[in-house]
This record gives structure tokens, C-alpha cells and sequence, in this order.
């Protein structure tokens, strides 16, 4: 039984995380900023009621910024212990299922601050997804 | 299983509930040795606890009980007397009747400890007692002492088929006949005992039965236990159903729609209503927690040897139940610190003139939307001397910031870390790893912590905290665009200046902004500059006063907004180390708003400090233009003014008795020779002195000596009147400000010693 992914494009790369672990995904909201935050929290955003800290995944990769005025997408993700993260991408993919014997560790020539939050590359037909730790994502400020 | 697991669980969350109610009257019985009443609460507590084990088959459990019962039973009809002997055996089979109910609460059986020394050392005791009694009841001794009889079931209802009995007029004395012939294997119910005996009529009887029916009925009606967990899920519900509201206010506001106006306003009324109410059932009052104290006390004074009476006020105060489980842990630690640090050996209170016994009042009240809690000691105090020298002991402030630190400052040297001023670590504090921790968990549900100590007379904490931490009243205020929440328990006033009045009323004090309120000078702190924000250009300043720590601060912001009800939503993972914010909340218009830490920020600004050093210096900028002062008179009419927390004494001296040391003036004083600095010249002031005879001496302590300066008058104390002041120095080294009218210099005690002598007040060791 292989797992599905939930695929999003980042500066040009695909990551994937499993299905499972997204909640819902949003077109950009209205963010709340907070001063003396870690550089990678982008802000506050309201979903129904809860106060959801989201994360710039550009600035948490060391990817450059986006462009001006360029729009993003809310990929709220739902970690082990409970905790509800809003992680801001590019653009959104398909859902894909890949066959389990298409992964493999990512390669050396992944950039280190990607590879720290990659835990598998898989080859999909004329592409690669990258398989992102959302436990390792999400850990900010605290462990950096 | 499931119905058996649902009775268990009754009956643990009771027995817990009754086992706090025991301590208690053990602890108050050992105090009143002959009550009745005291002995019957707990000789029914231990019953029922024993007879639903029995029911439920726990063994142990039944065993431990068991003896305990009958040893009580025997206390109760005062076959046996009280002994603090007894009390710490029947103590110990309460800790041993808790554990087997953790026991019985984690595994669902009652685990393989032994009690059976427990049991065997209680069987002692009644085995002595048994002894006695058949010597003294020789009657009631020759019946054979069945254990396994079950006592009278009516003695286990609630209340007592006797007293009632006994408020309709039935003697003790017939009572306690009948009593004694159940005792003894009669079978009939006490009632028709007494009835038989022609004590009482068969009318009285039946009406006490009636009321006792009625009695325990009342009570099981009109309360059911609801899980906590439930609550916690309604306030929840209730925090959002706020929100909303709020939300919907906004809009409606806006619509000239009469009905949805009406509507809305309608709800507004419920949802206060609802969440008044949902927030009652939530209180509980004080003494869930302060009655597990008096045993804590009692257990400590067995162990250290004290004495140490009990008081409460205020029992019945209530607060949020999360607030209760987070000052348990606080309390119980200020207690045990009162009862091993402050309160002195019986043998030390005597020999200062105090009752051997000492005294520990626990008082609680509410007081504007917060409860205060006071425990007060009447034990040795806690000398600020002291404090300071320990504190430059540890290595944690340097002399001069030390000397420098008020009375009540150095008093808040205990909150420090690592700092301890035992003697010795015993078991029980004094390992410095207390205080600041009970500081830190007060700080963090929003209260403030304050100690007064009087030495010789003993030692009071203060604790403030709020009502409840769920839905909190808060002022809503803009920096850079974004929405803040300040919550209204720091909230002192709000001021609003034009920009005319800004330049004239914000000034820098030593790089500090301060602004002029009513005479006096206010600490500002730019929240645009906390936060790293840019400021909003703007005509006028908004300041918003706030108390934090027992001081106060104006914080600039960029414009305020409203009031409005709040629920405190935490931060995630990723915010939760940014000391600022206390949590998030959602506006009425669904904008999210951080929740701004008073304490915090005022820390953050370096207004008050955890650290001591900071503190003291924090202090001396923030407080130097409040302080309280002593002002004299010199030659030529000159004013000087001393900080009056250095001035220890008024003193007179007749000229005749200045001698002479050396090149210095001194005085015999108190049995200590004080050296004598003439103000006049200390400051060069040279012009026709006029000293007179007697000579007006002021006595300050410096660097724990003392020193006398002459002065030609002594004019006034004067507190909070230093709303003019400039740098000019003039030899006191502190500048000079306007008091009472006046201008006058202010003068630095070392300073002005050392015009004179740099040697006179060089540390000397002395004891």
C-alpha cells in the first residue's frame, strides 16, 4: 500500500508531504505580523476561530523570497503532538501515489538546509519530488 | 465491568474528598482534644471509607480501616485520650489509606504493600486502651471486645440520630447510656433504646428521623459532581461564543437594521450571563487547597521541633479552578518556608518576650476583580541587612549597588535565583531553588507577588492573582498597523498628549524618557521600539500607564483603540519563547491581536529586572525621583535633602559631649562611638553657621556603620515631590530638584562623607 502525496512547488522544486499529515489547504489569508519573531514566521492567521503561526517554507529552506506581490498558498499541516502549522508555498500540485520503489535518500547534491528537512527523493516521470520532514518543518525557534 | 469501574471511581474521587476533610480534623482535633463533634466527623469519615471497601472488596484497604475505626470509636467515647502519639499513628493510617486508593486508582487492585505493622502498631494502641478500659469500666470490660462486630450503621449517617436527639432535648448523659448498651451487643436501634428507656418520646424519634432523611437528601438533590474536563470543554465554548458576539456587535453596529440591533444586543445580554455563569461553576473556593496546609505544618513542626498555630480568613474566598491547581505548589512551598525560616524555636520566641507557639494567619480575599492571599508570619523577620550581605556574598550585586538597594528592594533579593539566606540547607528549604520558582509560577497566570518583613516581628507574602485566566478584560491599542491586547489588571490610566504639551511634559532623564504626570515623573517605554517597529507619524502621543512589579510605566503606542473581552489563546511552538506576549486573540472584526506581557515588556525595557544588579540599578533610575526624603537646613538658609531610607535616627547631642579622635568628632552612642561629619563643611557651605546647642544630628547607617551629620535644622520629610529638578552639582552629588517650594540639593551619603574623610567609612571588619 503506498501513501499519497500532497505535492506543492517551492522556487521551482516539487515537495511532497503525506497526505495524512495536511488538514486543509488555503489561498493566502490575511496575516497578522509579530515583531521579534523568528525570521522564518511570517504571522498569525485566523482559521475558524484558531490561531494558527505560519511559516514562510522559503526562508525556512533558505530558498530566496518570493517576488513582490506574488501570491501564496496556506498548506496547513497537523504535526504529531497536536500543534496546527500553516506552511506558506508557491503554488499547490496534485495529490500523487507514488510506487514505494521510486524513493530513495536524497541525493548529496541536494542544498544542506533543504536536505536537513528532506527525508526522501522520489523520481516521478520527469521530475523529482522532494519528501519534506513536516516534524523538522515546523520546529522554529525553539530548536533553531 | 463497566458499572463496577463507574462505582469505583465514585468512590475514589469521595474517599479523596474525605481523606482532605480528615487530615484536617485530626490536625484540628489534636487542638481541641475533647470535641464531639470533631471525633464523630472523623469516626464517620473512616466508616464510610471502611464500609465501601468492604463492599468492594478491597481487603487491605478494609483492614487498615478497620483498626483505625475502632481505635476512633474508642477516642470518640472517650474510652481513650488523645496523645500526639495517636494523632501521627492515625495520620499515618490516613497516608496509608491515600496510597492504597492511588494504588487502587492506577492498577484497579490495591497492590502488594504491606500495612500489616501499620495495622499491628494501631492494634497496639487499642490493645493498650483496652486494657485500661477494663480496669476503669469494669462493667463494659467484661464483655468480651468483639472487633468484627460492625458498629451501629446509625452512627454512619449523616448527620447523628443522637444529636438531633439532643437538640430536641434528650441529656447527654441518657445518650451515652444507650450508646454504651449498643456497645455492648444491644441490637435495637438507638431509638428505640432511648424510647424503651422512657428518655424520649416516640414522637421526637420519629421527627429526628424525618430530619435526618431530609437532611441527607438536600444535599445528595441539589449538587451533582461534573467533570472537570467538561467544564474546561463549556469555557471553551463560551470563550468562542464571546468572540463571535463580538464579532457580530461589530457588524451590526454598522446596519440601520433596528431588529438585528435589538438581536444582537439580546445576545450580548445571554452570552454575559452564560459566561458568568460557566466561570461560577468553575470557582471553588480557597480551602479546597488551604486544608491540606494544616497538616503540612503540623508534619513539618513534629519534624523541626516548633510549635506552630494554624489561622485562617477568608476560606470561603473562590477562584478559577486552574488558577487554585496553579498556586497549590506556590502556597504549600511559602507555608513550609514560613514555618522552618520564620517562625524561631519555642526556646528563641521566649527569650523574645513571644508565646513559645507561633502563629501562621493565611488570609484570602477579593479585591477589585483579584484575590489577594496573605501568609503572614509572626516569626523573626527578615533583615534587609542581611539580604544585602549575602547577596554581595554570593557574588550577586557589588557593595555599593547593594548599600544602595531599599529596604524593600532588598527584600526582593529572596525572589532571586539562588538565593537562600538559611543558615544551613535542611530537608525541608533552603536550597535557594524556591523562591524565584514561586515567583516565576505566580508571574505565570498573570499575578504579582510582593513580601513585608518587620524584624523581631515576622514576615508577610503577598500574593495577587486574578479571578480567572480564561476570559480576561483587556485594552485594545496599535503599533505599526497590528492590533495589541493589554490586559486591564495593569491598566492604570490612559494619557493623551498634543504635540505642544509632549515637548513640554516628555523629558530624558539620564537617557530615560520620562513624562511629568501630576507632579510626578513617568517612566516611558516605547513599545515601537520594544517591538522594532517603525512609529506612526502622528500629532498626538498615547500613553497608556501601567503597573508591573509595584511600579509603573507609561507605554507609548501608536493610537489605542477600545476595551474589549478577550479569550487568551496560546501561541504555537514556534512563538512560545518571545517573553512579550502572553498569548493571541481574535477581534471583533476576526483580526488576530497579540496579548502584551506588562511584566515583560517593564523587564524587557530594563525598568525592573530579575537579575538583583539590574534591579538596583533599575530602581535608583526609576524610583530616585519618588523616593521619600529628609530635608535639612544649612547655613545661609541652604536646603539639602537625604534619601530617608538611609536615615536611621533624630538625635540631639549636647555640645559637652563631642570628643575628639584623631582629627574627627565623635560621640559616645548606644555603646558605639559615632564619628560626627559637620553637613556645613561636607558641602563647603561656609557662610554664619549657627549649630546651636544641642547639637540636631542626623543618624544614618552606611555600609552597616553608623555616621552623624550635623545639621542646623531638620525640616520635613517629604515623599513624591521631585517634579523639577536639574544636574546642577553642588557638592551633594545628586543634583538638585524643587521640594516643597524649595529648591534643594540632594545628597549622596558617601559622597558626602568622603568630602570630608575618604578613610572614615572604609570597610572595617566589624562583627
Amino acid at each position: 500500500m503506498s501513501v499519497q502525496y500532497c505535492t506543492f512547488r517551492l522556487d521551482g522544486h516539487l515537495f511532497g508531504v503525506p497526505v495524512a499529515s495536511v488538514q486543509e489547504v488555503l489561498k493566502q489569508q490575511e496575516l497578522t505580523t509579530v515583531p521579534q519573531a523568528p525570521p522564518e514566521v511570517s504571522g498569525l492567521i485566523n482559521l475558524r476561530g484558531q490561531i494558527i503561526t505560519t511559516l514562510e517554507l522559503r526562508t525556512r529552506l533558505g530558498l530566496p523570497a518570493r517576488a513582490e506581490g506574488a501570491a501564496a498558498v496556506n498548506v496547513v499541516v497537523r504535526t504529531g503532538d497536536g500543534d496546527v502549522v500553516s506552511l506558506l508555498v508557491d503554488e499547490i500540485g496534485d495529490v500523487l501515489e507514488p510506487d514505494d520503489a521510486d524513493f530513495e535518500g536524497p541525493p548529496e547534491t541536494v542544498p544542506a538546509r533543504i536536505r536537513a528537512l528532506v527525508t526522501s527523493v522520489c523520481k516521478l516521470d520527469g521530475a523529482l519530488m522532494l519528501v519534506l520532514d513536516t516534524e523538522l518543518a515546523v520546529q522554529v525557534g525553539t530548536a533553531a | 465491568m463497566d458499572g463496577m469501574d463507574e462505582i469505583i471511581a465514585e468512590f475514589l474521587v469521595e474517599s479523596h474528598e474525605n481523606l482532605d476533610q480528615l487530615d484536617q480534623d485530626l490536625v484540628s482535633l489534636e487542638r481541641e482534644p475533647g470535641s464531639r463533634e470533631l471525633l464523630s466527623s472523623i469516626f464517620r469519615t473512616v466508616h464510610t471509607i471502611k464500609g465501601t471497601s468492604g463492599f468492594l472488596a478491597f481487603g487491605a484497604l478494609e483492614s487498615v480501616t478497620h483498626v483505625g475505626e475502632s481505635l476512633l470509636s474508642r477516642l470518640r467515647d472517650g474510652e481513650m485520650t488523645l496523645t500526639p502519639q495517636l494523632t501521627t499513628v492515625l495520620l499515618e493510617m490516613v497516608d496509608a489509606v491515600r496510597s492504597l486508593l492511588a494504588t487502587i486508582e492506577a492498577s484497579g487492585g490495591e497492590g502488594d504493600a504491606d500495612h500489616s505493622e501499620l495495622v499491628g502498631r494501631l492494634n497496639a494502641l487499642l490493645d493498650g486502651a483496652r486494657a485500661e478500659a477494663a480496669t476503669e469500666h469494669a462493667s463494659a470490660g467484661d464483655q468480651p471486645e468483639d472487633l468484627d462486630t460492625p458498629p451501629p450503621s446509625v452512627v454512619a449517617s449523616q448527620p447523628l440520630i443522637g444529636e438531633l436527639l439532643v437538640e430536641r432535648g434528650l441529656g447527654v448523659h441518657d445518650l451515652t447510656l444507650a450508646l454504651v448498651e449498643q456497645e455492648i451487643g444491644d441490637q435495637r436501634p438507638l431509638g428505640e433504646i432511648l424510647v424503651d428507656d422512657g428518655v424520649v418520646s416516640l414522637e421526637d424519634v420519629s421527627e429526628a428521623l424525618q430530619a435526618q432523611a431530609g437532611a441527607r437528601r438536600s444535599v445528595a438533590d441539589s449538587s451533582i459532581r461534573v467533570d472537570v474536563d467538561l467544564l474546561d470543554a463549556l469555557m471553551n465554548l463560551v470563550g468562542e461564543l464571546v468572540l463571535t458576539r463580538n464579532q457580530l456587535l461589530q457588524r451590526a453596529a454598522t446596519r440601520q437594521d433596528a431588529e438585528l440591533q435589538r438581536t444582537a444586543h439580546r445576545l450580548n445580554l445571554i452570552a454575559g450571563e452564560l459566561q458568568e455563569g460557566v466561570m461560577k461553576t468553575r470557582m471553588q473556593p480557597i480551602d479546597s487547597v488551604w486544608s491540606k496546609l494544616p497538616r503540612v505544618v503540623r508534619d513539618l513542626c513534629v519534624s523541626l521541633g516548633k510549635s506552630v498555630r494554624v489561622e485562617m480568613e477568608g476560606r470561603d474566598t473562590e477562584l478559577d479552578k486552574t488558577i487554585l491547581e496553579a498556586v497549590k505548589d506556590p502556597l504549600t512551598h511559602l507555608v513550609r518556608n514560613s514555618v522552618d525560616h520564620g517562625v524561631e524555636s519555642a526556646a528563641a520566641r521566649i527569650a523574645a518576650g513571644k508565646p513559645a507557639e507561633g502563629r501562621l494567619l493565611l488570609r484570602a480575599f477579593h479585591e477589585g476583580g483579584q484575590v489577594n492571599i496573605e501568609i503572614t508570619d509572626d516569626g523573626a523577620g527578615i533583615d534587609p541587612v542581611a539580604l544585602r550581605a549575602k547577596a554581595v556574598a554570593k557574588g550577586m550585586l557589588t557593595r555599593a549597588a547593594a548599600d544602595a538597594l531599599g529596604d524593600r528592594e532588598a527584600l526582593h533579593l529572596i525572589f532571586a535565583p539562588g538565593f537562600s539566606t538559611a543558615a544551613s540547607v535542611t530537608n525541608v528549604s533552603g536550597r535557594g531553588v524556591g523562591m524565584d520558582v514561586v515567583k516565576t509560577n505566580i508571574e505565570k497566570i498573570g499575578g504579582v507577588i510582593d513580601v513585608v518583613s518587620t524584624v523581631g516581628q515576622g514576615t508577610t507574602v503577598r500574593i495577587k492573582i486574578p479571578l480567572t485566566l480564561a476570559i480576561i478584560p483587556a485594552l485594545v491599542i496599535t503599533a505599526a498597523g497590528n492590533l495589541y491586547a493589554i490586559p486591564q489588571v495593569n491598566l492604570l490610566e490612559l494619557v493623551r498628549l498634543e504635540r505642544e504639551q509632549a515637548l513640554t511634559r516628555i523629558e530624558t532623564i539620564q537617557g530615560t524618557p520620562v513624562c511629568r504626570l501630576r507632579g510626578k515623573l513617568l517612566p516611558l517605554v516605547d513599545l515601537r521600539a520594544q517591538l522594532g517597529v517603525p512609529e506612526a507619524e502622528s500629532e498626538t502621543t498615547f500613553i497608556v500607564v501601567l503597573a508591573a512589579d509595584g511600579r509603573q510605566f507609561g507605554l507609548v503606542v501608536d493610537d489605542i483603540k477600545d476595551t474589549e473581552e478577550i479569550v487568551v489563546k496560546p501561541l504555537g511552538k514556534a512563538l512560545r519563547g518571545i517573553a512579550l506576549y502572553a498569548g493571541a486573540t481574535i477581534m471583533g472584526d476576526g483580526r488576530v491581536a497579540l496579548i502584551l506581557d506588562a511584566n515583560a515588556l517593564a523587564r524587557q525595557a530594563g525598568m525592573v529586572s530579575d537579575s538583583a544588579a539590574a534591579a538596583a540599578t533599575a530602581t535608583r533610575a526609576a524610583d530616585a525621583e519618588r523616593a521619600a526624603l529628609l530635608v535639612l537646613g544649612l547655613s545661609d538658609g541652604r536646603r539639602v535633602a537625604l534619601p530617608l531610607g538611609a536615615v536611621d535616627r533624630l538625635e540631639q547631642f549636647a555640645l559637652d559631649r563631642i570628643e575628639r579622635v584623631g582629627g574627627h568628632e565623635v560621640v559616645q552612642y548606644r555603646g558605639e562611638i559615632l564619628p560626627l561629619v559637620r553637613l556645613n563643611q561636607a558641602l563647603q557651605s561656609y557662610g554664619e553657621t549657627a549649630e546651636g546647642d544641642p547639637m540636631q544630628v542626623v543618624v544614618c547607617q552606611h555600609r552597616g556603620r553608623l555616621v552623624g551629620f550635623v545639621v542646623e535644622r531638620i525640616h520635613d520629610i517629604v515623599e513624591d515631590e521631585l517634579a523639577v529638578r536639574t544636574h546642577l552639582d553642588t557638592g551633594g552629588h545628586q543634583g538638585s530638584a524643587v521640594v516643597g517650594g524649595h529648591v534643594t540639593e540632594l545628597v549622596d551619603v558617601e559622597q558626602a562623607v568622603s568630602a570630608i574623610d575618604p578613610g572614615l567609612l572604609a570597610p572595617v571588619a566589624v562583627s
